[in-house]
């Protein structure tokens, strides 16, 4: 069971603001859903290591130089407030 | 010339022969772009320079520049994937008002052969959905009938696709994304090999999982689309350095010797009667055409979606982490900014910005990461994910291909599912686990349901193994009993 004090820690961990509609809504789903997930653990993993990559991949080894393909200004642009160059956030220290 | 029924071949050879210019061939399909979306609602984000990038193609004809397989054809593209200088959402209210600039390399390169882009396309938030009914731009409406889903979350693709508002479309699929929309509106839709398209410019969900791919009226256009958006990217680190085989020029319908592979816990599970019959009459053809027709087992396959909706959401709820209200997209209104700590500053951003399925997706996969049940879901889930890998690897030793529904059934009804998650989730059965193992899946067109509604047939490869995958598709192509059937929007 995924009660509402659980649905609410994870919220804050997901910095997600939920309302208490939302805290219920979860509660219930989340506990039906995990219990179906639950199932995997009936399946034997004993001395399997977990898959990340699903395909073969090689790595790829470029030189360390410096390119800019976009400006400062291309890459600001979307902010949804700016001074400048810089990112307008609350105080944070 | 009937735009509407030809090949992307066929329009590019047009276009490059003078016979048509793609100033002509772009206005006709935008117009009907249109006119049709007024129902649809397919379209997010209509490409308003589409005549001047038709026009550079006309002016590269006649000063006899080459041109690439694509001259002039009209795409339209999911609004997942990053175009330059057109609104890229998501389905979000995150992400309202960001614009890139740059495109993602998989339009990058379609923009390189000749293409050119009409549109973005509607889909599910952040792909998270099977009916399109969660994009903050609402929800898509089945051509064939517009009471059921197109499916999703790829659905804006598979309903332009399938009404022909533009002559080919591009979708993504982290766990049946592009095959069961396709097979829900009656169109072709390839999900590539892991690694084959790169996902540079893609928003992400699920990186292990997400792959770019062409959904298009026919295998050959599918074919064609796939070989021009593969190859390696350096500026995707899991793009693959193969070579890009010649798909279209190998195409054959020539079965001889090719071992299909009958997925025996699809027969057994709870199928509607006219998709079993849809399967059955596939393989029976099939048989026909010379191929040898085998039983594979992937016993593994009933937990495919727990263990597919374990990654996916842990995934994403670390690639949604970046959706804090600083660099672009949605910010809640703050009237003073410096007097809001900068946990509220997120959490209200975040809560207001994400749709209900994209905001329990990240509440899943928190809780699944979060310490305590990390080892339980997904440390659990990544072990099975290479037993799956290893089921499949002793299948592909028996057959070549493997046949399978796409789906249980074919389209709902819009509103049907929306209220329960593990029911919507539950659709994924058959398409999830290609994901899982990154092989290459498609979806192709086979027959219509009593009901009048599209049943695509799926068919799964070996990694990078898309051309016999494509051979057998385009063999079922040819004789199968929707051929040629046209949705009521004709």
């Amino acid at each position: 069971m995924i009660d509402k004090k659980t649905i609410q820690n994870i919220a804050k961990l997901a910095r997600l603001k939920i309302s208490e509609v939302e805290a219920d809504d979860y509660s219930q789903q989340l506990t039906q859903v995990m219990d179906y997930f639950e199932r995997i653990s009936k399946i034997d993993t004993s001395g399997v290591e977990p898959l990340v990559t699903p395909a073969e991949i090689e790595v790829h080894w470029r030189e360390d130089v410096v390119e800019q393909e976009h400006t400062a200004e291309d890459m600001v642009a979307n902010a949804p407030a700016r001074a400048g160059n810089l990112f307008k956030v609350p105080p944070v220290v | 010339m009937d735009l509407v029924n030809s090949s992307l071949t066929d329009i590019s050879n047009a276009v490059k022969d003078q016979k048509i210019s793609a100033e002509e061939v772009a206005s006709f399909f935008f117009k009907r772009m249109k006119d049709l979306n007024q129902s649809l609602n397919a379209v997010v984000f209509e490409d308003e320079n589409f005549l001047s990038a038709a026009r550079v193609i006309d002016s590269k004809i006649s000063k006899g520049e080459e041109l690439g397989p694509l001259a002039g054809v009209p795409f339209g593209i999911k609004d997942m994937l990053c175009v330059r200088n057109l609104p890229a959402t998501a389905g979000s209210k995150i992400l309202q008002g960001f614009v890139p600039p740059y495109d993602s390399t998989a339009v990058a390169k379609l923009k390189n052969a000749g293409a050119v882009i009409l549109g973005k396309l509607n889909q599910d938030e952040f792909a998270m959905g099977s009916s399109n009914e969660t994009s903050i731009q609402g929800a898509v409406q089945n051509p064939w009938n517009n009471k059921y889903v197109p499916g999703g979350s790829s659905g804006g693709s598979a309903a332009a696709q399938a009404s022909r508002m533009m002559a080919a479309t591009l979708g993504t699929d982290t766990g049946g994304s592009i095959r069961q929309p396709a097979s829900f509106c009656g169109v072709v839709g390839v999900k590539p090999t892991y690694g084959r398209v790169s996902r540079y410019g893609v928003i992400a969900y699920a990186s292990s999982l997400d792959q770019v791919g062409p959904m298009t009226s026919t295998v050959e256009d599918a074919a064609l689309t796939l070989e021009v958006i593969s190859g390696f990217d350096a500026k995707d680190s899991t793009s693959s350095q193969r070579a890009v085989p010649e798909w279209t020029r190998a195409l054959s319908k020539d079965l001889k010797g090719i071992r299909v592979g009958l997925l025996k816990e699809c027969m057994r599970s709870s199928l509607h009667k006219d998709v079993e019959k849809s399967v059955e009459n596939s393989i029976d053809e099939l048989k026909k055409m010379g191929a040898e027709i085998v039983e594979v087992s992937l016993p593994l396959i009933e937990y495919a979606v727990p263990v597919y909706y374990l990654i996916a959401a842990c995934e994403a709820s670390s690639n949604l982490a970046r959706y804090d209200g600083v660099k672009y997209g949605y910010r809640s209104d703050f009237k003073n900014l410096s007097s809001v700590d900068l946990e509220t500053f997120y959490s209200q951003t975040r809560g207001e910005g994400f749709g209900a399925e994209v905001k329990r997706r990240i509440m899943m996969g928190t809780h699944a990461l979060s310490s305590g049940y990390y080892d339980s879901y997904y440390l659990k889930a990544g072990k099975v994910r290479r037993l799956f890998v290893n089921q499949y690897k002793d299948a592909f030793k028996q057959c070549d291909v493997i046949l399978s529904p796409v789906t249980a059934a074919p389209a709902f009804k819009l509103g049907e599912r929306i209220a329960d998650p593990l029911q919507m989730y539950l659709n994924d059965i058959f398409t999830t686990s290609t994901n899982l193992a990154g092989l290459p899946g498609m979806s192709v067109p086979f027959s219509l349901s009593t009901d009048g509604l599209p049943i695509g047939i799926q068919i799964t490869a070996n990694h990078f193994d898309e051309q016999r995958m494509l051979n057998v598709a385009w063999a079922l192509e040819s004789v199968a009993p929707a051929k040629g059937k046209r949705p009521h929007v004709f």
